[in-house]
């Protein structure tokens, strides 16, 4: 298999509307920054790969086929990923794939969301046939698996807070992140309003508008560039109404963290990688993710995100970026944690750089939290 | 809105309405509901039983083609309460959603409980279909107005596990 690395990540500023940029804009900006730090021209490009969440989002159907001139696609192949808020990594992986496949030297993969052209919570609350009009958007599926993880292992109500403030104490490290909260604190987010109990409105993500993009090329065409290494990648995904289904620790999410790190030759996830950008919408997923990726034992996640070990000076910091917390353009957001790792292993991170990182995981779930993308990037190839 | 943000951007309403086909086992199911009786599916491979069932087990790939007549007793396996209005649905917040798992069932599906002090509410709880009016009653899960507690011991819900024998 051919080795490929990310020379360039681009991503926009996130912001609740994003009224200065049509959707081709919003594309285009993460695009032009990609290139732009990958250092490629638009002839070095043999494929365009677009991911984005579902078109019920904006409204606007098949938008790879209409975004087509803006994400410069017209003569080469284009093809669009759809894996629900997992799509941002699965996109990444497929574009990789792409490279490895030794069909396409470099590839352009960018993923979006434009939330503020039409309502995510309305598309995510249909009436289904056949049964009461009782969907409450993402927050309510998930709070009874985060009420029941509670349950399970008697973990304290501050836990979901501290992660709420911590992933918005690093965005104000971040410029490009969509909420900047200065002086957020533990009182703050549990005197703002219940949501879908047991998540308050601080614990939850925001709507943003957004798009991120990555340029992937062979080893052999990287050249003097700054290069993140992809070591491992993998997408799972599991039945959603299946008997047996564990959606607290779900089994893709641990069989798919399993195929990254021994194509990586990870043997502890907790010692061997140094940061990690990991799909936390709503704060409890923090602690859940811990231990569905193997970084601590089950009942222990809440544990180490109590003892401060995920903050950016922490033993495994996650989401220096301030992660889906502060930044959710949903179809862009796996992505997003992908490039953010990549950035890290290239010492790109700037402000929120985790000093000295050499390994980093990026992740992504969607859907009912059946749908996994993963991947590992390293500074280098050894 | 000020002036300046109407210029950059113009409402677009669009409507999508589509007409479901259940299939065959989901119809044989609608058909039950219509008459008050939930009757589940079970995979004749792993034994695992789905209701609502939707016509195959995730696991096994095959036809749950065998008919498990259900109570419209069970318990929670978690929930949550809804305190923010859903664009689109009309049920007045606040409202709980709960993963409502029937007795003898492999799945939980979501539904409402009412006839309880919310804070009294816990994961594990007994509860029982409040059925509407039998002249109500259609091709819909709606035939159940809500589920309510009843005076039973909770369940463990680690207990509530599939495993394959």
């Amino acid at each position: 298999m051919i080795q490929a690395g990310v020379i360039g990540v681009g991503q926009t500023k996130y912001d609740a509307k994003r009224r200065d940029v049509s959707m081709g804009g919003l594309v285009r900006e993460a695009i032009d920054n990609a290139m732009l730090a990958a250092n490629v021209e638009w002839d070095a490009i043999d494929a365009v790969i677009l991911g984005k969440a579902p078109d019920m989002f904006e409204g606007v159907v098949m938008p790879e086929l209409y975004l087509a001139d803006a994400i410069g696609a017209v003569g080469k192949p284009v093809l669009r990923v759809h894996t629900a808020g997992s799509v941002g990594g699965s996109t990444g992986v497929i574009a990789a794939t792409h490279v490895c496949s030794g069909q396409f030297k470099t590839v352009l993969t960018v993923t979006f969301e434009k939330q503020s052209e039409s309502n995510a919570t309305w598309a995510l609350s249909p009436r289904y046939p056949y049964s009461p009009h009782i969907n409450a958007g993402a927050g309510g599926y998930f709070a009874p698996f985060i009420r029941e993880y509670i349950r399970r292992y008697d973990a304290p109500e501050h836990i979901g807070w501290k992660v709420a403030v911590k992933d918005r104490l690093n965005a104000l490290k971040n410029p490009l992140a969509h909420l900047h909260i200065p002086g957020i604190d533990e009182k703050m987010v549990s005197d703002t309003p219940m949501l879908w109990e047991p998540l308050r409105y601080l614990e939850s993500c925001p709507s943003s508008d957004g798009a991120c993009a990555m340029v992937i090329t062979s080893k052999d065409l990287v050249g003097s560039r700054d290069v993140a290494w992809i070591k491992g990648m993998a997408v799972r995904s599991e039945g959603t109404l299946s008997a047996g289904r564990d959606e607290v620790n779900p089994q893709a999410g641990i069989d798919c963290a399993k195929d990254i790190y021994d194509q990586a030759g990870i043997t502890n996830p907790y010692k061997e990688i140094d940061c990690a950008e990991i799909y936390v919408p709503f704060s409890w997923y923090e602690p859940m993710w811990l231990e569905n990726l193997g970084f601590c034992d089950l009942g222990d996640g809440w544990k180490l995100t109590d003892k401060d070990a995920t903050a950016i000076d922490g033993e495994i910091p996650f989401n220096m970026s301030g992660g889906v917390m502060s930044s959710n353009p949903i179809g862009a957001s796996g992505m997003i944690r992908f490039g953010e790792a990549a950035l890290q292993v290239m010492g790109k991170a700037n402000d929120h750089q985790v000093e000295d990182a050499k390994v980093a995981m990026g992740h992504a779930y969607g859907g009912a939290a059946q749908f996994f993308a993963m991947w590992i990037v390293s500074s280098s190839l050894d | 809105m000020s002036e300046e943000e109407k210029k950059d951007y113009a409402e677009s309403p669009i409507n999508l309405e589509y007409h479901y086909t259940a299939g065959s086992a989901t119809t044989r199911f609608l058909n039950q509901v219509k008459e008050g009786k939930i009757v589940g599916q079970s995979c004749p491979k792993c034994s695992a039983v789905y209701v609502p069932p939707r016509g195959s087990c995730p696991r096994c790939g095959v036809a749950t083609n065998i008919e498990v007549p259900l109570t419209d007793k069970g318990c929670i396996e978690s929930f949550t309460i809804v305190h923010i209005p859903i664009p689109g649905n009309p049920i007045v917040p606040p409202y709980v959603c709960a993963m409502i798992r029937l007795d003898g069932a492999n799945i939980s599906f979501l539904h409402l409980i009412q006839g309880i002090d919310v804070e009294e509410i816990r994961i594990g709880m007994r509860i029982q279909a409040v059925w509407k009016p039998k002249d109500e009653w259609t091709h819909s899960l709606e035939n159940i107005k809500w589920f309510a507690p009843i005076d039973e011991p909770d369940v463990d819900v680690a207990t509530l596990r599939f495993q394959e024998s």
